[in-house]
């Protein structure tokens, strides 16, 4: 099948890859450009560890399309720091130690900035229900929800 | 001394930066030239005759490299996967184990049984070229249930286990503990299933295997618990590749819980395929391939019976156990219902007989093998829903059943193997009792009864035996390996130091907490300090990551590695200033003649020792010290959960109101990462009493085989977790550490259940209490 042109914006990069018409958002960001922090957790939207936002919108890149990424703006993990200065939310996930094993944090910390940049002020219950979209199987949420409700009352000053 | 990253000290994880950056560095995250990407053709049935295998429209397809079958590799002399522990049924007669090879070549014995590999350009060529390849499959009747594989005509897994018995085993005296039934005042039975549960770790099974001809030398990155466990089982049993020319490296892995440490047909496979094709060969499992065929935990079904003399003191304790262990025996399957498991049927108590008899059997499902906790938690199930059940029969208060029982006075022999040295049971019951407000109970019970709710209350007191395990020991129970650790310690020149240790972190935190212990012993900066792990050419050997064994095993031996290291630094430090070794004290970055102003920096000292020109005589060059460390005994971490549900009657969903732990886990190292430890297993042990449920139907077909079919815990389904220490250090290892990883997920379940049988005043109810079960159980009540 022949490959389509994608030229697409990621993290404030423009960027261009050849794409299968069948392949995942995901695979053109891990194989394509390199970018390996989103995961593959089940492929079919259910654990959130590959979230990434197009054009703001939070998704599972798993389940977008490479080609859907043409003229759109992603951003994934590896741009959340800006020059090496960590978010408020990577630092307070290190603080919180809120992660174990790692592999699902790049998915939460993508998700849980789409929610502070929605709602800066949210309820641990807002919380719990904006993160039951990703599963992490180390940590029982707890340290995590209170690393996003620590950085959201940083955020918020 | 260095206070505030030392022991106890609640510092920051040095490996997060990596993982919050997107930069951690996974098996699928290797990147090698010239790769080609493995995909299964895998049985969709559970049990069938592979009469034929056509390879050739696969072999056709475009970007397929090759299509390889179970005949060719066991033709080049590839071994069948073995069970690392031999078990012994009680008539003397040794364990049935089936054969089974990494690619099945005439018979395939559960859903997802691997045929045949094809090795592409790409994941997806390789994947569609699976498709292609055509099996003719007779198809046979098959058994899921382990109870029903036992019954006269169901069909059989392997023909040398009639009756799908691999063994029946048994622990303790039957004749005393049936006396003491006999005679006992009251008399507590209890029918009890452990549900089948599947690990899940986020990050599935990944192999990159790469064979380089030049050399004859294969690279394995997986995702491993044990890397050096991997590469000796690969050469010495499967024949891959001998040692020397075998190297296994498991990078960042995402979390393991048990599903990791085996060796599996795919990293097989994918090794023998690198060799036969002359490609990198990568393959990593989806979470539906994940789901098939990652070893699975518990499945256990039990009756127990439990005596009481008049006094409400335990007299004896009586178990049958039927285990269902899949199509085949996996690497330590079989020590996880008896050494692992009924070696704990004492809990807490002071019990002078127990008896249990455990029958191990094939069923055509996947494998079962250990799961966090890996038999304790049964055990513990087991102990502690019988004794709520019993207290309920009694009518007394269940914790003071339990201080009844409590066992006082250490070390105690329990009738079935196990001496725990040390605890304070009445310590953690009363923390917990405290920390969780039993004494407002009966007022929130009330308040809920006003909305319309019902409000129960369960406790927990588990006890589990950790820091596996003392290689004699283990050697005369039947395991095929010593449970050591190793250590290296290397001074560098200029003072940094690194520590190779035969541990593996996957999510545990070993590189923080780890160099704690080494800042502390050294007074050094943290930053000094770097953790090595993982890699078979870098650390010299290791047993790995599992029954909680890191600290309390593998830590040891770090620190005898500086027992060494800190002897020869005082020896050269001695000669340098002229001083005596008894009088050298290492403190603040300097190595220092006590009370006087003589001193060198402790880079100097490592300098020096490299330099080699002002050692003592005789002194070999350089500063790096290993230890190979056996523990002398197993630890015994303890303590009480407490949780308190609200019960919604006309929907029958739980809440969890409140989960109070109060763990007794010896010295601990890093609160803040032990907490999270506790946290996990908490979040796996409710999932496992409210949610998760691996479903085969009667024939062994797989129904919960995606995470729209399995219900993992998410952040709506869980509580916070309020986390107490109340500790008794341990005596049999150099830091006192008891072990913190699997607690969670062993005391968690029963407390669970505990507090909503009580709240919907109907014992009659198994896991996982999902609104349905808990709702019918209502409806059964009457309620």
């Amino acid at each position: 099948m022949s490959k389509i042109h994608v030229t697409t914006t990621v993290n404030g990069d423009t960027v261009e890859f050849l794409a299968d018409p069948r392949e995942t958002l995901l695979d053109c960001l891990r194989d394509k450009l390199g970018l390996t922090g989103s995961k593959e957790g089940c492929g079919t939207g259910d654990c959130g560890a590959c979230s990434v936002t197009v054009d703001g919108v939070l998704v599972s890149s798993c389940l977008v399309l490479g080609v859907e990424a043409q003229g759109k703006s992603v951003t994934t993990i590896e741009g959340m720091d800006k020059d090496g200065e960590l978010h408020p939310l990577q630092r307070h996930f290190v603080e919180k130690a809120a992660l174990q094993c790692g592999f699902c944090t790049p998915g939460f910390l993508v998700a849980a900035k789409a929610l502070l940049d929605k709602n800066p002020d949210p309820t641990e219950t807002e919380v719990r229900y904006w993160l039951a979209g990703n599963l992490c199987r180390c940590t029982g949420y707890d340290k995590i929800v209170r690393a996003v409700m620590d950085a959201a009352a940083e955020m918020r000053g | 001394m260095n206070a505030n990253v030392g022991i106890g000290a609640r510092v920051k994880r040095k490996e997060d930066r990596r993982f919050i950056t997107g930069k951690g560095k996974y098996t699928d995250d290797v990147r090698v030239e010239n790769q080609a990407y493995a995909a299964f053709v895998r049985s969709p049935h559970a049990h069938a005759r592979v009469k034929s295998i056509d390879t050739s429209a696969a072999l056709a397809a475009e970007g397929v490299i090759d299509v390889l079958n179970g005949k060719q590799l066991t033709g080049d002399g590839i071994g069948n996967i073995i069970c690392g522990w031999a078990i012994t049924s009680k008539d003397g007669s040794p364990m049935n184990m089936g054969p089974w090879s990494a690619l099945a070549t005439d018979r395939v014995r559960y859903v997802g049984d691997a045929v045949a590999v094809v090795v592409a350009e790409s994941a997806a060529v390789a994947r569609r070229a699976a498709e292609l390849v055509e099996v003719d499959y007779e198809v046979l009747p098959g058994v899921s249930s382990a109870v029903k594989a036992m019954n006269k005509g169901a069909p059989q897994v392997h023909d040398n286990a009639p009756g799908n018995l691999i063994y029946d085993w048994e622990i303790g005296d039957a004749a005393a503990t049936d006396a003491a039934l006999a005679k006992a005042a009251h008399v507590t039975e209890l029918c009890l299933t452990n549900n089948r549960l599947a690990p899940n770790p986020m990050e599935t099974r990944s192999a990159v295997a790469i064979y380089d001809e030049s050399e004859d030398h294969y690279t394995l990155y997986t995702t491993s618990q044990n890397p050096h466990v991997a590469r000796l089982v690969l050469s010495a049993f499967y024949n891959v590749a001998p040692e020397h020319k075998l190297r296994v490296i498991a990078p960042d892995v995402g979390g393991g819980f048990g599903s990791k440490i085996y060796i599996y047909p795919e990293e097989i496979t994918c090794l023998w395929a690198s060799m036969k094709t002359g490609r990198s060969v990568k393959w990593t499992s989806d979470r539906s391939e994940a789901f098939m065929t990652d070893a699975h935990g518990r499945d256990h079904s039990s009756v127990a019976k439990i005596g009481f003399d008049a006094n409400n003191r335990i007299v004896g304790l009586k178990v049958d156990t039927v285990a269902n262990f899949g199509a085949y025996m996996s690497l330590f399957s079989s020590a996880v219902p008896t050494y692992l498991y009924a070696t704990l049927l004492s809990g807490q108590y002071d019990i002078a007989n127990i008896h249990c008899n455990v029958r191990a059997v094939y069923t055509n499902t996947v494998p079962v093998d250990a799961y966090r906790g890996a038999g304790r938690p049964e055990a513990c199930y087991l102990v502690e829903r019988i004794i709520e059940t019993a207290a309920r029969e009694l009518k007394v208060d269940p914790a003071e059943l339990r201080r009844t029982n409590f066992i006082r006075s250490f070390p105690h022999q329990t009738p079935v193997i196990m001496n725990y040295d040390v605890g304070d049971f009445d310590a953690n019951l009363e923390q917990a009792i405290k920390a969780a407000d039993v004494a407002g109970f009966a007022k929130r019970k009330a308040a809920s009864a006003k909305a319309g709710k019902l409000r129960g209350l369960g406790y927990s007191s588990y006890i589990e035996a950790c820091g596996i395990a003392p290689s004699a020991a283990v050697g005369s129970l039947g395991a095929g390996v010593g449970l050591w650790e190793s250590a290296e310690v290397r001074v560098n020149p200029v003072g940094t130091i690194e520590i190779l240790t035969g541990s593996h972190s996957h999510g545990q935190g070993h590189e923080t907490t780890f160099a704690q212990i080494v800042a502390e012993r050294f007074d050094l900066p943290i930053e000094n300090i770097s953790i090595v792990h993982g890699d078979t050419d870098k650390v010299q050997f290791g047993m790995g990551t599992y029954g909680s064994r890191s600290g309390a095993v593998g830590m040891s031996a770090i620190v005898r590695a500086m027992d060494k290291v800190e002897a020869k630094v005082k020896k050269i430090a001695a000669h340098v200033l002229e001083a005596s070794e008894d009088d050298i004290v290492i403190e603040g970055g300097q190595v220092k003649v006590a009370g006087t102003d003589k001193a060198m920096g402790w880079h100097e000292v490592g300098l020096s020792a490299y330099t080699a020109h002002n050692l003592p005589p005789d002194m070999e060059p350089g500063l790096k010290e290993s230890a190979f460390y056996d523990p002398a005994n197993f630890t015994f971490p303890a303590g009480t959960y407490i949780c308190e549900v609200e019960v919604d009657p006309e929907t029958g969903a739980v809440r969890i109101d409140r989960f109070t732990a109060s763990d007794d886990f010896g010295t601990i190292i890093n609160p803040m990462i032990v907490e999270g430890q506790v946290h996990g297993g908490i979040a796996q042990g409710i999932g496992q009493a409210l949610l998760e449920q691996v479903i085969y139907d009667e024939n062994g077909q797989l129904i919960t085989g995606s995470y729209m079919d399995y219900a993992m815990p998410r952040a709506d389904d869980l509580p916070s977790y309020s986390v107490h220490h109340a500790s008794t250090v341990c005596p049999n290892n150099p830091l006192g550490i008891k072990g913190c990883g699997e607690a969670g997920a062993i005391g968690s379940p029963p407390a669970v259940i505990n507090a909503i049988t009580d709240a919907i005043g109907n014992n009659n109810l198994s896991m996982p209490a999902t609104p349905l079960a808990v709702w019918k159980a209502l409806q059964a009540a009457g309620k």
